[in-house]
């Protein structure tokens, strides 16, 4: 589906012809083409956007409408087949209560599919140029042609000492629990997983929609599960077993669809229960970043102790906002974030480079290996120019984590869909384009600190603009 | 408003951008939003102190109401979870009222305390809530030495202390 950019634009047409009818069709519509961009129109992760910027999803959404199919026709069929019946048999409320999760179940679901899962903005050039300052300075002046080794930053957070790790793509120093999401090219907040079967990322913004849509889809799935049971155990009391099962074909349907997804979705809904009590997220689970046995080395700093507590602030806690802005117009001339993954960007390098160079944090402490940075086998060392670390290099082992966590994830979900499942284990969208490297990011950011220099006119500009702005308000 | 705007356009007029220092987050009290309130070196000269960090406490402080968890807050996401989140179509969240009366807080602070002294603040949901963005403006008329000098030698101080992370 593609962007709804032609639809406003026409209806811009039409209320400008209305009012200025004098003008000719063309100018207002060229003008507006090239005035009012939105800012979800340049947005450089790899995302859909529809309505104008007001949905947003993951690019892969095949498996978001076979989710979408099976409980719609799951739903309709339970509500045009057994329903009538058991209505008249038992009671009417059993549709009644029906009706509510399946509403409830579809409004989550939409809500988590699209709504921003908490994606942080990439760096504004300033920014990038800044960080790229501190971090030379700190690693000291490495000799030029070199590949530094991917950045890490210390923190203690409630007395745990937690890596913050640099996202080479966003150009940021990612904030505690935020990871970069490969399938979508963004760093999100709080980052659980990537579920294909919503289309989205799990992050801070919609996790307790997933929740509840897991939550009450595991309620409907029992519901109809036992009412269609139920269906048939009354009309083959009537007319015996095999006519009950003619006389409602659509039953066996649902029952079957009902069978192998309450397994999955129960157990998914559980998992995560436990996953919302400990205040944990999918991903460090997967990882096992945090023990849960008391008094050992690395408790979880990030419970806030009892369980009561945990669920009511991941479900009844504040929501942020959404840091992008897709509706917001592009103010001309203002600094753009860096590296739209369209292999523009002449330092964008991919999070394969943060895998495969020996890690060496800012403070000495001892590297860690993570996932991320174990399934990297026979990667070039440190010597190789950066270049070719960037060239052929498939997504696969940097969104490594996110497919282990949907490996995890598909354990639990044993649905029939199987080949379905695969379907997102190996990625088929070619990751982002070699990128083509002007030198060593060292270089480039001495480049970068020229450019600033040179270009302190077009900064000025920026500014004033954004004084401006500010006297506007 | 008249002559706040007039005394920013005289800043646009007679200044130019000399660097821009940023206030990186700080996480020692975890995920929450708070800025580090360690004075940056590049501004030694410009502001005092105490303004300085005064102005971060102020917005630190904000934050954290926006994002404390207690009974209003909770009122507020059950009330929302029982109408579907439907009611987020007319009413704006508990964090959307406080991230406007920090953008005032910051054109107030911006026009009385820090554009008189050559300093821009960019509000940080501006830039995804990474960095307070301090932009540092020089006068046209005043040499580029002291500039490009102050820019040089902020880099070097500056990055001991990113590399901290702590308060």
């Amino acid at each position: 589906m593609p962007p709804g950019g032609g639809g406003p634009m026409k209806d811009c047409e039409y209320s400008q012809i209305s009012t200025h009818s004098s003008s000719p069709m063309e100018s207002p519509h060229k003008k507006k083409k090239i005035a009012a961009r939105r800012k979800w129109e340049v947005f450089p992760g790899r995302n859909k956007f529809f309505c104008n910027g007001r949905i947003m999803m993951a690019r892969q959404t095949g498996v978001f409408y076979l989710t979408l199919i099976l409980i719609l026709v799951t739903s309709g069929l339970f509500f045009a087949f057994d329903c009538p019946y058991l209505a008249v048999k038992i009671t009417p409320a059993i549709p009644v209560v029906g009706g509510i999760l399946f509403f409830f179940v579809m409004g989550t679901l939409l809500r988590t599919s699209f709504s921003d899962p908490g994606v942080l903005p990439r760096a504004t050039p300033d920014e990038a140029a800044d960080l790229e300052r501190q971090i030379d300075i700190a690693n000291g002046t490495s000799s030029g042609g070199y590949c530094p080794p991917p950045r890490t930053k210390e923190v203690i957070i409630n007395g745990q000492t937690v890596k913050l790790k640099y996202c080479f793509t966003c150009k940021i120093f990612r904030p505690p629990r935020a990871s970069h999401c490969s399938l979508c090219d963004n760093c999100v907040e709080r980052f659980d997983h990537h579920c294909p079967w919503v289309g989205n990322c799990v992050g801070k913004r919609n996790y307790r929609f997933f929740y509840m849509f897991i939550l009450s889809l595991s309620f409907l799935t029992v519901f109809i599960f036992a009412f269609v049971i139920t269906h048939v155990i009354l009309r083959s009391q009537q007319t015996g077993f095999l006519n009950a099962l003619k006389d409602s074909p659509a039953s066996v349907l649902e029952a079957v669809v009902c069978f192998f997804s309450v397994w999955s979705i129960v157990g998914l809904s559980g998992f995560h229960t436990y996953l919302i009590s400990s205040n944990q997220t999918t991903n460090e689970d997967i990882k096992g970043s945090w023990s849960n046995k008391r008094g050992k080395e690395n408790y979880n700093p990030y419970s806030y102790g009892n369980i009561f507590t945990n669920c009511c602030v991941a479900l009844c806690g504040p929501i942020s906002p959404s840091l992008i802005d897709r509706r917001g117009y592009i103010q001309p001339d203002t600094p753009q974030p860096a590296a739209p993954s369209n292999g523009m960007a002449a330092y964008g390098a991919t999070q394969s480079q943060s895998d495969m160079a020996a890690a060496t944090p800012l403070l000495q402490s001892e590297p860690s290996l993570t996932s991320d940075e174990l399934h990297l086998p026979g990667k070039p060392g440190l010597g190789t120019p950066c270049a070719s670390l960037t060239l052929g290099q498939p997504t696969p082992p940097s969104s490594m984590p996110n497919l282990t966590t949907e490996a995890g994830l598909t354990d639990i979900l044993p649905l029939k869909e199987e080949h379905m499942g695969h379907q997102f284990l190996t990625p088929e969208e070619v990751p982002s384009p070699p990128r083509l490297l002007a030198g060593s990011p060292l270089a480039h950011s001495s480049t970068m600190h020229v450019l600033g220099l040179a270009s302190q006119d077009s900064l000025h500009e920026d500014s004033v603009r954004g004084l401006v702005k500010l006297s506007s308000v | 408003m008249a002559t706040e705007v007039h005394n920013l356009q005289e800043l646009r007029r007679s200044a130019s951008l000399a660097t821009k220092v940023f206030i990186q987050r700080d996480y020692s009290d975890g995920t929450i939003c708070q800025f580090q309130t360690k004075f940056p070196p590049e501004l030694d000269s410009r502001i005092e102190r105490q303004l300085f960090e005064e102005t971060v406490k102020t917005l630190n402080g904000f934050y954290a109401e926006a994002e404390k968890v207690g009974g209003s807050s909770y009122l507020e996401g059950c009330l929302a979870c029982a109408t579907a989140y439907f009611i987020f179509l007319c009413m704006e969240t508990h964090y959307e009222k406080v991230l406007k009366k920090i953008s005032r807080y910051i054109q107030e602070q911006n026009e009385k305390v820090f554009a008189p002294r050559g300093l821009l603040l960019t509000d940080p949901v501006e830039r995804g809530m990474r960095v307070i963005e301090i932009s540092i403006y020089e006068d046209r008329c005043s040499s580029g030495s002291s500039s490009s000098g102050s820019s040089s030698g902020s880099g070097s101080s500056s990055g001991g202390g990113g590399g901290a992370g702590a308060r």
